[in-house]
């Protein structure tokens, strides 16, 4: 008795999945590029979640997207620490500005 | 029948909510509106959760991500100020355009193979499916590695931004190696 077949979650995070890859490859502000990937995440979470329901007779998809949210939080974090040091090494968010490897 | 057209609508109302957010959150030239949009979306998907039986992991992404990822990103966005909009130049016009037309076809042929039918029926859950009873026997019992790990890797990253985040700061020993010795206020003053 559930009206919403799973296709139908699937599809809505392979949507949301599509425009983070799209945001981090097109967007040039690290902020926003780091969003990008929290997109991305989610809609993996999401895809974990809709097979584990249609296969419940374990919470292998559960525990796996926990155990995601863990690390995005862990990623986060990192990631944003990342872009302050970047920020004052060279007073912008450009991701093309950090080129100090460059020549 | 009411329940069929409520959880179609529901559905309805959250896929829509999630995916204007994330046009949103890739879409604004602010992040403080991307945030935001990011935030729609994080809702949305945790009210998704709750449709496919998992209250659990839609409370866990309320309070993570919601409560903490968000809130993070906002605090750095406001750190950093009005050059967190970064200023629009043509720049890698063409690196762009080729990494977006290969995202574009990337998703789209995940949206084509996710889109079959072949799960199309939805099996009746079990009672306790997606309590948070039977989840937290998994995380403590067959998964209590992977668990004390991830408190680990949690803990490094807390170090890690730390580190990352404080950047260089004057060394005070060094800077007071030259000066005549000040008394210290140590334990050594407590008789």
């Amino acid at each position: 008795m559930n009206a919403i077949p799973i296709p139908a979650f699937l599809v809505v995070a392979g949507i949301i999945f599509g425009i983070g890859a799209f945001g981090f490859l097109v967007r040039r502000n690290v902020l926003v590029a780091l969003m990008s990937i929290e997109l991305m995440l989610n809609a993996i979470n999401l895809t974990f979640v809709a097979f584990n329901r249609a296969y419940p007779h374990n919470h292998t998809g559960h525990v796996f997207a926990f155990f995601v949210i863990a690390i995005a939080a862990a990623e986060a974090a990192v990631g944003l620490a990342l872009v302050l040091s970047f920020f004052r090494l060279r007073k912008t968010v450009r991701s093309d500005e950090g080129d100090l490897l460059k020549n | 029948m009411m329940d069929f057209w409520l959880e179609r609508i529901y559905f309805g109302v959250c896929a829509a909510m999630a995916i204007a957010g994330a046009i949103g959150t890739v879409a604004f030239p602010n992040p403080i509106r991307g945030a935001m949009s990011l935030l729609f979306t994080i809702v949305a998907i945790a009210g998704m959760y709750l449709q496919l039986h998992a209250p659990f992991l839609a409370a866990i992404q309320l309070i993570v991500y919601a409560g903490a990822v968000v809130v993070l990103f906002l605090f750095v966005i406001m750190l950093i100020g009005p050059a967190a909009t970064a200023t629009r130049d043509a720049r890698g016009l063409l690196a762009r355009a080729i990494g977006g037309l290969a995202a574009s076809a990337v998703s789209l042929q995940i949206i084509l193979v996710l889109s079959r039918k072949v799960f199309a029926r939805v099996p009746v859950a079990q009672g306790g499916f997606g309590s948070i009873e039977s989840i937290g026997d998994l995380l403590f019992g067959e998964y209590l590695v992977p668990f004390e790990i991830s408190s680990f890797l949690l803990m490094i990253a807390i170090v890690g931004a730390v580190a990352v985040a404080r950047g260089k700061q004057p060394d005070p020993q060094l800077a007071d190696e030259g000066e005549t010795k000040a008394p210290k206020p140590t334990a050594e003053a407590h008789p």
